[in-house]
């Protein structure tokens, strides 16, 4: 088990470093550039020369990418371009972190509570109208662009709820202890600022669980739909164990390898989402400074950003092939 | 020498089906049946219909700014519907009902250009990593784990923004490059699968040549699962094109309209003038949805547990 998660862990810093070096050649391939981006595109050629050699931009690429490193060893990833000039990437990184983890967190929540008693409720009853419609309805939110739900949900449904439309927060004042909103309130005992903190987080939440409601719904029905079949199933039931035994014990306990490993999957398209639902709701979290940073080719803030994505995503990953330890004690004595 | 085993092989293929049934033909049967893959597949026979008569079908000129003196671009005033524009005019004050409907040719376009695209790379990835082993395996199988780790919007991202001029081919591509390593891993992982089964077996016997046994032998037996995957790629490349018109990234020439542009493109208007961008979007859902209802019902059938 220990030296699985340690191999692991060594493979992801290759993948990280691998990735590191194709991100930095990359970017600096990317059309228009940081200089044209911050003077505009009538600069004199004098100050673009300027600029380019403050930036360091003047120099071969790979030692640009060693000095890039050397750097980053000290936790200096450079300062930002185009999404907040003049900030710090890591900066930016620890403020908004925070943000995206609180919406995919919320969004995971609402799909996993929706999800999954759908799912086994759709597998019990397979071939019901319940079922055709849930089936039909996860399908449609699949299909439906992310975006485009975002912004009917920041157009119609804050307007006829009253929930506010954009942002993380109003300007209230409230104490900052973790940059999580919803957490800095409950330590603080400043409720109103959880609570306002909540209001704001619904709505992109929503948008953002769509996708990954409807692969843990059709994870969880075809999973039950396995088990369900089994014949220890069988045996529970003539064996005279109520249902909510069966179901907990038997089904749910079965059935849930599969999701938890979705689940893990879906972290990957949760932060896809979040570029674009945290953009559509002016959320100011890791996705929109994406967003933002691909519009404005903020090279040192889209690098380390995209690294980081992937460090959560792979570690993610990681975390739960080591949960199927928990649940399923097979894997477990080997 | 390989033809006429082929032949042969036919002839005891054409004897089988005749005596039992195949994986194919049973599930064939059962689609055939299956209301949901009609629904599908009529949803997508009259989007294939609609996009080739489109030329035709279209009442206007979908790049002519006939109706440009309506437009009041400070007032964000939009031509509404009138007589001979049942949808009213866009942004440029161009008919809305001729562009959507020569949209669906573009975006039929995207979605199986993408599909393609990121099906051949995914094959040659597949077939080398699964038919050599060895080294070529562990090369090509590191390069799908860089590429999986990143998540795949952001990767497709990632491709569009690298484009001086971003154009239909540039997001064509940025699509379908994310899907490949989504091939390769299933085309690989059948291929182990088959590399010491009987009929490969057999066939190494018989002294048939390596290539013969990947493309006669493992590769069609391997086609299944790419089918039914393909099925669903159609839809997401469709949808993950108007994400990229979101971002800024899509294809800025928006004379040849396409609906992932048009909807991509109206981001500024959406509280004004929600219909300019719900059509486009209606039109996305209902292709997207078509695609998944086919692919899913392909899967089901195709799976060997569900045969009966």
């Amino acid at each position: 088990m220990l030296r699985y998660t340690i191999r692991r862990l060594v493979q992801l810093v290759g993948v990280v470093l691998v990735l590191s070096l194709l991100l930095f050649a990359w970017l600096r391939l990317l059309p228009g550039g940081p200089v044209s981006a911050l003077l505009g595109e009538r600069a004199t050629p004098e100050s673009r020369e300027a600029l380019t050699k403050q930036l360091g931009l003047d120099q071969p690429i790979f030692i640009q990418y060693f000095k890039f490193l050397g750097r980053a060893a000290t936790g200096d990833f450079g300062v930002s371009t185009g999404v907040q000039p003049g900030d710090s990437a890591l900066d930016i990184f620890l403020q908004r972190f925070p943000a995206t983890v609180e919406l995919s967190f919320f969004a995971i929540l609402i799909a996993i509570a929706v999800g999954v008693p759908l799912g086994y409720l759709s597998a019990k009853r397979r071939g019901s109208w319940f079922d055709n419609l849930s089936v039909v309805g996860s399908l449609i939110g699949v299909a439906v662009p992310v975006f485009f739900l975002a912004y009917v949900l920041k157009d119609v449904a804050s307007s006829a709820l009253g929930l506010p439309s954009s942002g993380r927060q109003d300007a209230i004042d409230a104490t900052r202890v973790t940059g999580f909103f919803t957490l800095d309130g409950v330590i603080t005992g400043e409720w109103d600022a959880t609570f306002n903190a909540l209001e704001h987080l619904i709505l992109p939440a929503i948008a953002l669980a769509t996708i990954p409601f409807a692969v843990i719904f059709r994870i969880t029905r075809a999973a039950v739909l396995d088990v369900l079949d089994e014949d220890f199933v069988r045996t529970a039931e003539s064996k005279g164990l109520t249902a909510p035994v069966i179901r907990r014990r038997h089904v749910l306990r079965n059935a849930m390898l599969p999701v938890v490993t979705t689940i893990g999957l879906q972290t990957g398209a949760l932060l896809s989402g979040a570029v674009l639902t945290e953009k559509v709701f002016s959320f100011a979290g890791v996705g929109e400074a994406l967003a933002i940073g691909f519009e404005r080719r903020d090279y040192p803030v889209l690098l380390l950003l995209i690294i980081m994505a992937t460090i959560v995503y792979v570690v993610v990953n990681l975390l739960v092939d080591l949960s199927y330890a928990l649940i399923d004690p097979r894997i477990r004595t080997r | 020498m390989v033809l006429g085993l082929s032949s042969k092989k036919e002839k005891i293929d054409g004897l089988a089906e005749s005596s039992g049934t195949s994986l194919a033909a049973s599930a064939w049967k059962r689609l055939r049946r299956s209301p949901v893959f009609l629904t599908g597949a009529v949803i997508i026979g009259i989007f294939i219909l609609i996009s080739l008569l489109s030329p035709w079908l279209a009442p206007h000129n979908p790049a002519d700014p006939m109706l440009i003196d309506q437009v009041v671009k400070a007032r964000n005033e939009i031509p509404p519907a009138q007589p001979g524009h049942p949808l009213g005019g866009d942004l440029q004050g161009r008919d809305f009902l001729s562009r959507l409907l020569v949209g669906s040719q573009q975006t039929l376009i995207v979605g199986v250009g993408a599909t393609l695209i990121g099906l051949s790379g995914g094959l040659i990835l597949g077939t080398l990593a699964g038919a050599l082993g060895g080294w070529v395996d562990s090369v090509v199988m590191r390069i799908v784990d860089v590429m999986l780790s990143l998540p795949s919007l952001l990767l497709a991202f990632s491709i569009a923004a690298m484009f001086a001029r971003p154009s239909q081919f540039t997001v064509i591509l940025a699509v379908a490059i994310v899907q490949i390593p989504v091939f390769a891993r299933l085309l690989r992982g059948s291929m182990l699968a088959q590399r010491h089964s009987d009929h490969v077996l057999a066939a190494t016997a018989l002294g048939v040549k390596k290539g013969a046994i990947v493309f006669r032998h493992m590769l069609p037996n391997s086609l299944g699962p790419v089918i039914v995957q393909s099925t669903l790629v159609l839809a997401t490349a469709i949808i993950e094109a108007a994400a990229l018109s979101f971002l800024g990234l899509g294809n800025p020439d928006d004379r040849i309209p396409e609906w992932g542009q048009m909807l991509g493109d109206v981001q500024k208007v959406f509280d004004t003038h929600p219909h300019l961008a719900a059509w486009p979007a209606i039109c996305i859902i209902i292709v997207a949805l078509g695609f998944t209802l086919m692919g899913e019902t392909l899967r089901e059938a195709l799976d060997p547990k569900n045969r009966r």
